[in-house]
């Protein structure tokens, strides 16, 4: 038995973290280290950085632009992306609609959408989640009916993040509303945001931004070569994707980060000229989360060994991975806010000549915004139930 | 990066899951626990024909010079069967003294002793108001001519009725000490007990016990190091204990909620008692990573301070996770859960137990956080 890396897989997080370091601009490390906004200039910008790289699909086929990693090496570039702060690239080009299109896609579909998906010139979005289907995906609404050689689509997505950043849209909508069972009446089709009847309307969020939208289709004509896969086969598009988990669902590169972020803090703040990490209470609370930390490490290592040996998928692994990394991300960013203590409360400065300071006035609402992140990519008690299901049998 | 048992461990996980499945299935071992003696000496004989008794002992001496990663398997197999033999107390505790710290007259009279199952030990450093701070020893040990006198009171020792021969701390003038001392020296009353998970322990009271200065073990003053050194690697055993008792814990109530019915189905199709079981489930799985690093670190720390660290983070988690899933695995039992019958229920005191040995999660942690930047 061995936690540590091999020899050759240091040799490798040691090329990733110096290459990060020497390769990601100061001016988007610290706006992610100062919880900033990341506009679409900003992500582009590292898209194309790691693109140029040849690093921003490793999961790609080899002659597609992927990198041939391991799945260890994969996981080091993801936890050492995560150590170093980098923008995040986001996954619906990359890591979701590109893998239906290797899976699924026409040639035709595939030259026109993945060198876009690459090199960070095409945004994509998710339209996946409607008002009435949250966990219940397969209830969706959103109707499309063939007229020629057209779908007309008519319906609503929510919570679509970055939507008004997206240049195209995936989408299951329902194409059969007379089958039997409801996962058969849905396809996977592809809409360029631009097509008319198409109207993006903001969604904010307690902490104030723009994250996610509500996208409403009024008769949107969409060409019938747009769909992925065949007509009514959505649901195995669908179901294909969520076979394709990712093992850094824990995050723990970047929860170590914040971790070590957070000791630096709270050493800061003082309390009647002591630090605050010397307060027991709080210590004891740091601690904890450095423990879970640890553990969740370890049991990630531990998931990605046993697939590295048996080739298996991870399967409902993820689940418990997901679970655990955002209650420790939703801890940390809970222990940051608590340590302002009541310097949280400034939220906007209502007088510019007298401005407040920004990243203590980050603390409280990233607090609220990371509440999300126990209840999306599937909540944290419909990972409970897959792990139910799927691994003990319930 | 590899969190595989190698051949000879895997080999070893077999044989000794046989040993448990053959002899000491629940009936054998509620025999054990109720019989006189407390401890079964077949049992003990098959441990050493099978070389778990000198499996971490030094080459050279009877053993087979492994570590607390080799040991994983064998002591995850005996927390999930309950095993009450002095197993820990000896081969994790005495015998440990004697190999890192003993002279060669030592090792040669004690070690190849213990690997044949003739010698059973104990250590006995726990004394009033020092709950799981191991800086307090108060047991005294003067000097007279060539020999040592020791006074002294040792709480909770386990396997104390059990042992051959006990390891005592005691002050001397120069600091903390360690002897060997024979159960049966003139001086030596023990006041014995069944705990509550079924094991035999004791207080050992010392009243002018006098033992010759070979009796003395490592360098006179200097024990705490050592004494440290010891308890931590005793405490990665027992993080690998807890964890095979969490899993039998864990399969139990997964197992009985798919056979027990309530209003006509099996209550494992209840949401309520999936999540708990799944959350069972995770609080295991984080427990025995811990387990592995915590048997990983006392194998090859990089320094006294990095083992220290990653034990009491082990312990502290395992501590949690042991309280979770034993309570857990009663509650979703029901009423038979609470029962003598059931093996959880015993399960359930072992677990309990283990929680508090060596110290609780809030001594772990306090160390852990003590030792962190």
């Amino acid at each position: 038995m061995d936690l540590n890396y091999s020899a050759d897989e240091l040799a490798f997080r040691d090329e990733v973290r110096t290459w990060l370091a020497a390769n990601l601009p100061d001016d988007l490390r610290e706006k992610v280290a100062r919880y900033e906004h990341l506009s679409r200039d900003d992500l582009a910008r590292w898209h194309r950085i790691l693109a140029q790289k040849g690093w921003v699909a490793p999961s790609w086929p080899k002659e597609a632009g992927g990198t041939d990693w391991t799945p260890v090496q994969r996981y080091i570039f993801e936890e050492e992306c995560g150590y170093a702060g980098t923008p995040m690239i986001l996954p619906f080009g990359v890591l979701m609609c590109a893998p239906v299109l290797f899976q699924f896609g026409t040639p035709e579909q595939k030259a026109k959408h993945l060198p876009g998906i690459y090199n960070g010139d095409v945004f994509w979005c998710q339209g996946y989640s409607e008002p009435g289907s949250g966990s219940d995906l397969a209830s969706l609404k959103t109707r499309a009916t063939r007229e020629g050689d057209h779908y007309v689509i008519n319906g609503q997505k929510i919570w679509t993040t970055l939507a008004q950043y997206a240049d195209w849209i995936f989408c299951l909508v329902r194409t059969d509303s007379g089958s039997a069972k409801r996962q058969e009446g849905i396809s996977f089709i592809l809409i360029d945001m631009k097509t008319p009847g198409i109207t993006v309307r903001p969604l904010i969020l307690m902490d104030g931004a723009h994250e996610v939208n509500e996208v409403f289709f009024d008769n949107v004509r969409v060409p019938v070569g747009n769909i992925v896969h065949e007509e009514n086969k959505g649901w195995t598009v669908a179901k294909y994707l969520l076979g394709h988990e990712r093992m850094g669902t824990g995050r723990v590169g970047a929860s170590k980060r914040e971790l070590a972020k957070l000791k630096e803090f709270a050493a800061q703040q003082k309390v009647n000229g002591r630090s605050l990490m010397d307060d027991v209470r709080f210590r004891d609370r740091v601690a904890r989360v450095e423990i879970e930390l640890t553990a969740l490490e370890i049991t990630n290592l531990r998931f990605l060994d046993h697939m590295r040996r048996t080739g298996q998928p991870p399967g409902a692994d993820v689940s418990m991975l997901k679970i655990r990394g955002t209650e420790i991300q939703q801890a940390l960013t809970e222990l940051m806010m608590q340590a302002v203590g009541p310097h949280a409360q400034p939220f906007r400065s209502l007088d510019e000549s007298l401005a407040i300071d920004p990243f203590i006035a980050s603390l409280a609402p990233r607090y609220c915004s990371y509440r999300k992140t126990t209840i999306y990519a599937g909540s944290n008690e419909i990972q409970r139930n897959i792990i139910a299901k799927a691994s003990l049998g319930l | 990066m590899n969190f595989d048992y190698n051949e000879t461990q895997q080999l070893l996980a077999e044989s000794v899951a046989r040993f448990a499945q053959k002899d000491y299935d629940f009936e054998a071992r509620k025999r054990i626990v109720h019989s006189d003696a407390g401890w079964s000496s077949e049992v003990w004989s098959t441990l050493a024909e099978m070389g778990l008794l000198g499996l971490p002992l030094p080459a050279d001496h009877g053993g087979y010079g492994g570590g607390a990663v080799d040991l994983m398997s064998v002591m995850e197999t005996f927390g999930g069967a309950l095993l009450v033999e002095p197993y820990l107390a000896t081969v994790g505790l005495g015998a440990q003294f004697v190999a890192r710290a003993g002279t060669d007259a030592q090792k040669q009279s004690i070690l190849p002793a213990v690997a044949e199952g003739r010698l059973k030990m104990a250590f006995a450093h726990t004394e009033t108001n020092a709950r799981y701070d191991l800086s307090q020893v108060k047991a005294t040990a003067r000097k007279s001519g060539t020999q040592w006198v020791l006074n002294g009171t040792k709480l909770v020792v386990a396997g104390a009725p059990l042992a051959d021969k006990i390891v005592v701390s005691a002050r001397t003038g120069s600091g903390s000490s360690l002897f060997l001392v024979d159960r049966d020296a003139p001086g030596v009353t023990i006041k014995a007990y069944r705990t509550i998970d079924g094991m035999r322990a004791g207080d050992v009271l010392l009243a002018d016990v006098r033992v010759g200065s070979p009796a003395l073990i490592g360098t006179n003053g200097r024990a705490s190091a050592l004494v440290e050194e010891v308890i931590d690697f005793a405490t990665a055993l027992l993080c690998a204990e807890a964890v095979g008792a969490m899993k039998y814990a864990n399969d139990a109530t997964l197992e009985y909620l798919k056979t027990r019915k309530q209003f006509g189905v099996p209550i494992g199709t209840f949401q309520a008692l999936q999540h708990r079981m799944v959350d069972m489930v995770v609080s295991y799985e984080q427990a025995r990573s811990m387990a592995c690093l915590a048997c990983t670190k006392v194998d090859a720390p990089l320094d006294a301070k990095d083992r220290a660290r990653s034990v009491s983070a082990a312990k502290f988690r395992i501590a949690e996770a042991c309280r979770h899933i034993a309570q857990e695995s009663i509650q979703l039992h029901g009423g038979m859960g609470m029962t003598e019958e059931m093996k959880v229920s015993h399960t359930f005191r072992r677990l309990t137990m283990i929680a508090q040995q060596f110290g609780d999660a809030d001594h772990h942690l306090a160390r852990f956080s003590a030792l962190s930047d």
